[in-house]
C-alpha cells in the first residue's frame, strides 16, 4: 500500500528538458559503466560550484546542503583550489522504513583553477544555508592597475 | 468569440510560467509519522514556504539572490525549488512541523492519533 505518492510532473513540461534529462540519464549510465559501477550504491556526488571574480577578489561557492562546517576540507596549491568533504549517511541509524531515497551521500572532491593569483593567507570560508563560500583576495600583481600618464 | 476561447483554454502565458528545480528528497516513516528531508541549498529560513491544501503538501524554497554579475564559471541555478506531495489522509495536518538547517529542509508529518498502531489488550 502506497501512502504517499510522488507527482513527477511538477514543472511545466518542456521537450528540451526531457531531452536534457534523457541525455543526463545516458551520461550517468556511461559514467557508471566506465567507473566499473559501485555495488555499495555509494555514488560519488558533484555539488554545483560557481566562480565569481571582481577587481578585489575571487569568490568560489559550492552548494551542498546538510553538512557541518567541519565536514569540509579546503586546500590551495598555487592557483588550484580543492574543496572536498563528506556527507554522512544517516540511513540505517533510524528505526522505521525508508520510502524514497534520492539524496546522495558520501565523499566529494572538486578542484578548480582560479582565474587569477590570490593571497593565500587572506583566504576565508563560510558555510551558510547549505552554501560554502570561499573568498580569496587577489594578489597585488593580479589587481587591475591604473597607469598614470606623465606629462614631460 | 475571444471570450469563449479564453474560457475554454486557460493556458498560462509564457510570462507566468516559472521553472522550478525539483530537489532530491528522502522520505522516512516510523510509528509516529513521516519525515521528509529535502535539499535546498541557498535557501534561508525566510525563503521556505510550506503549504497544505486539498491534501497536497507543497514545499517551496526561494533563494536569496546572489546577483547575476561577475561569474566566470557557473553550475548553480537561479531557480527556486518546489515539490508537491499527496498526503496520506491519516496525517494530522495541524501538527506538521518544518525546519531548515544548512539548506536541508526537514518536515515532520505526524499521523493522527487514531491512525497510529495500537496494541489491544486481550481481555
Amino acid at each position: 500500500m502506497r501512502l504517499i505518492s510522488y507527482k513527477p510532473q511538477l514543472t511545466p513540461w518542456s521537450p528540451f528538458d526531457r531531452m536534457a534529462s534523457l541525455r543526463d540519464l545516458l551520461d550517468s549510465a556511461f559514467e557508471l559503466a566506465s567507473s566499473g559501477g559501485d555495488l555499495n550504491g555509494q555514488r560519488g556526488w558533484m555539488p554545483p560550484l560557481d566562480i565569481r571574480e571582481d577587481e578585489e577578489k575571487v569568490t568560489v561557492t559550492l552548494e551542498a546542503a546538510g553538512l557541518k562546517k567541519e565536514d569540509f576540507d579546503i586546500s590551495l596549491h598555487d592557483d588550484n583550489l580543492t574543496i572536498s568533504g563528506e556527507r554522512k549517511s544517516e540511513v540505517g541509524k533510524r528505526e522505521g522504513e525508508s520510502f524514497r531515497s534520492e539524496r546522495v551521500f558520501g565523499r566529494f572532491s572538486r578542484t578548480v583553477t582560479l582565474p587569477s593569483q590570490v593571497k593565500a593567507d587572506g583566504v576565508t570560508a563560510a558555510y551558510m544555508d547549505g552554501v560554502l563560500t570561499i573568498t580569496l583576495p587577489k594578489a597585488e600583481e593580479a589587481k587591475p592597475r591604473k597607469i598614470e600618464v606623465n606629462a614631460e | 468569440m475571444n471570450e469563449m476561447i479564453k474560457k475554454e483554454a486557460p493556458m498560462p502565458t509564457k510570462a507566468e510560467r516559472v521553472d522550478y528545480l525539483v530537489p532530491p528528497v528522502n522520505i522516512h516513516q516510523d510509528a509516529d509519522g513521516y519525515t521528509l528531508e529535502v535539499e535546498m541549498p541557498g535557501v534561508p529560513k525566510s525563503g521556505v514556504e510550506v503549504t497544505f491544501e486539498d491534501g497536497k503538501l507543497t514545499l517551496t524554497g526561494h533563494r536569496t539572490g546572489r546577483g547575476e554579475e561577475g561569474y566566470t564559471y557557473r553550475e548553480s541555478s537561479e531557480s527556486d525549488y518546489r515539490r508537491v506531495f499527496d498526503l496520506d489522509p491519516s496525517i494530522d495536518s495541524g501538527r506538521i512541523e518544518a525546519s531548515i538547517d544548512q539548506g536541508l529542509l526537514t518536515v515532520h508529518l505526524p499521523k493522527a492519533e487514531a491512525a497510529k498502531p495500537r496494541k489491544i489488550a486481550v481481555m
